[in-house]
């Protein structure tokens, strides 16, 4: 019964992906879709991405976390260095398998560094853990600022703070990566959204997954049932910092330049308002609210000069209607089912 | 051998300075005693919470820990499970030190208990809650869950089979797909014993397991209390207001006033014992 219902959120969960994705595709390919939503594409995957691993930190292991931009930044320079050195040392033509390889390139060095720094930050709680990560996230971007890396021939040159370096500058400081070889597409967006679900929803649903979620629940009941709090904590955080990389890797390489200033704490605070909105917890509610709100801007074209002003309105609109009692009743009445599995994968995790 | 140990033993207790005579039921006599607090003790800040305990609780030992509020028996469950970190005296677990371990360590050693102000994990399942208390007698890894390896899916069934058996010793087991924090408060607290005899312990603490309870289900409780340890052949220590069923089952008991202990015995010791009337009467009551 309970595995039944687990099934049914993770069916939403893909089936919602794929079906858009089809969708999406079709529009693509018989050009009813506009130039600028087109544009969109990728960097909806990106959100999503980061949305939903985000949505592991917050709603499955319960911590406040505000530096997830600095991952994803990790990953896209880490990946737009890997993926020119690949091009040049290894010879590696085929856009796909170094789009491939940069990824993981990416989600490798965000790994690492989400180790370093959850071995400090996971020691705090609650308010402090928060303000901490927000730290480290603007740590992370000051640090890049600093950076210069060039390709000469095979060899990778790297100085801080200095941007004299021979042969072609890959990473040019506070300006960032320019002339990035375009090679992120849609297809490998909607792959690697996919990879996410794999591994969130698969993780949610075992051993591992009970224990994070345990340590969230209640910290001290775990400890006495056996569970090292810290392990579980540092595993929820080191995947999503893995999977930010990766999605980190997918934006870099979709544009042809990249500055540390895009991943500022704004960044942050817009992947957390689409966890939020999605309500924490549940999976599938930030991929609808990753999506809706990264078109929405394009959408609100139309007010021109006042479209941050309409969707700051939009956010406050869906905020009081998400959480009216009477709507609420409403839309759980009509989907009692859905309403009940969301309940029960963490739909009130809320605190 | 066994002399020998049973002499040591006599006079470990004659340490305590109570009455403490036939602290330990004979049947456990021979058997290593699962747990020995020695001169435990812990101050916060000057204050000594708990002061001088000597306990030895026998291998299926049913203990009381009983005493007026505020006198530190909630102090001493935190002790023995690591919550806090002794000040003073040592904790054997089998026969094994304790010193330096924490709570997780403590777990693993066998030492498994509930909690007074229910602590369940509210927004899994009340499966899942007995599941997490069996989280360290399934050994696989987080990859192995995402791969969604063979391992995984028998391991998986073997935990659902074993959560279920657990549940029904309340007979919860239709109660499985349920949030636990939906549950009325006495499903709460039979869920926190079942979860903790899932971790599969030696010695099981129970702090206050029949609070808000009625009298009909706190004599299920009873017979359920017996049934565990006559099941599961483990001690269990509880702390308890109910002195019906603390007289009822449990065969050693200790009182408890401002962090000493003051009495040890079996039931009708300490109902007669006039240090322990005067503890919860207040007659002639000082500082």
């Amino acid at each position: 019964m309970k595995l039944k219902k687990n099934a049914v959120n993770n069916i939403i969960c893909y089936g919602l992906v794929i079906v858009v994705f089809i969708i999406c595709q079709a529009m693509i390919s018989n050009g009813s879709m506009t130039r600028s939503l087109k544009g969109q594409m990728v960097p909806i995957c990106v959100y999503i991405v980061m949305a939903v691993s985000l949505n592991l930190v917050v709603g499955i292991s319960g911590e406040l976390s505000l530096g997830h931009a600095g991952f994803m930044s990790i990953g896209a320079f880490s990946s737009i260095i890997g993926a020119a050195w690949m091009r040049s040392a290894l010879g590696i033509e085929n856009e796909t398998l170094r789009l491939i390889l940069s990824m993981i390139v990416g989600g490798v060095f965000a790994g690492v560094f989400g180790v370093l720094i959850g071995i400090p930050v996971l020691r705090l709680r609650g308010d402090y853990l928060a303000i901490v990560t927000l730290a480290f996230g603007e740590i992370i971007r000051n640090v890049l600022n600093c950076f210069y890396f060039s390709l000469e021939g095979n060899r990778l040159h790297v100085a801080f703070n200095n941007p004299n370096l021979p042969g072609t500058i890959l990473l040019n400081g506070p300006n960032g990566a320019k002339d990035v070889a375009k090679i992120s597409t849609f297809p490998a967006g909607f792959v690697l959204i996919l990879f996410t679900l794999f591994v969130v929803l698969n993780l949610i649903n075992s051993r591992s997954g009970r224990a994070i979620m345990a340590t969230r629940d209640n910290r001290i009941a775990a400890e006495a049932m056996g569970i090292n709090v810290t392990k579980y904590k540092m595993m929820a955080f080191v995947t999503a910092a893995v999977l930010a990389g990766m999605a980190g890797a997918l934006y870099g390489l979709n544009f042809s330049t990249v500055a540390a200033s895009k991943f500022k704490f704004d960044t942050s605070i817009l992947v957390l308002v689409f966890v939020v909105l999605g309500g924490i917890g549940n999976i599938w509610g930030s991929i609808v609210a990753a999506a809706l709100l990264t078109v929405l801007p394009e959408l609100l074209r139309a007010f021109s000069d006042y479209r941050m002003l309409v969707y700051a309105i939009v956010l406050i609109l869906v905020m009081l209607v998400t959480n009216n009692p009477m709507i609420r009743g409403l839309v759980n009445g009509l989907f009692r089912r859905k309403g009940a599995a969301a309940q029960t994968q963490g739909g009130g995790a809320d605190e | 051998m066994n002399e020998t140990t049973q002499k040591k033993r006599m006079l470990d207790t004659r340490m305590v300075p109570a009455p403490s005579q036939g602290i330990i039921p004979e049947r456990d006599l021979y058997s290593t005693p699962v747990l020995e607090a020695r001169h435990l003790g812990i101050e916060f800040g000057g204050l000594k919470a708990v002061e001088d305990f000597n306990l030895i609780i026998g291998k299926t030992e049913i203990a009381g820990l009983i005493g007026p509020n505020g006198a530190g028996k909630t102090t001493v469950f935190n002790l023995l499970t690591k919550v806090y970190q002794p000040t003073m005296g040592t904790v054997l677990l089998n026969g094994k030190d304790t010193a330096g371990m924490n709570t997780v360590q403590a777990n693993k050693l066998g030492i498994a208990r509930t909690f007074q102000n229910i602590r369940l994990f509210d927004n899994m399942t009340v499966e899942d809650n007995v599941r997490i208390g069996l989280h360290n007698q399934v050994k696989y890894g987080m990859f192995t869950g995402i791969l969604r390896l063979p391992g995984y899916w028998k391991q998986e069934k073997q935990q659902h089979e074993k959560a279920l058996e657990l549940l029904s010793i309340f007979d919860m087991q239709d109660l499985a797909g349920v949030r636990a924090g939906s549950l009325p408060y006495g499903a709460q607290r039979r869920l926190e014993i079942v979860r903790a005899l899932a971790t599969h312990p030696s010695l099981l603490l129970l702090d206050e397991p029949a609070a808000g309870m009625n009298p009909h289900e706190t004599e299920e409780l009873m017979r359920n209390i017996i049934k565990i340890r006559d099941k599961f052949q483990i001690a269990i220590m509880l702390i308890e207001h109910d002195m019906n069923l603390v007289m009822g089952i449990c065969e050693g008991i200790c009182v408890l006033n401002y962090g000493r202990i003051i009495a040890k015995g079996t039931a009708d010791e300490i109902q007669a014992n006039p240090v322990v009337i005067e503890a919860y009467l207040g007659k002639k009551k000082e500082g």
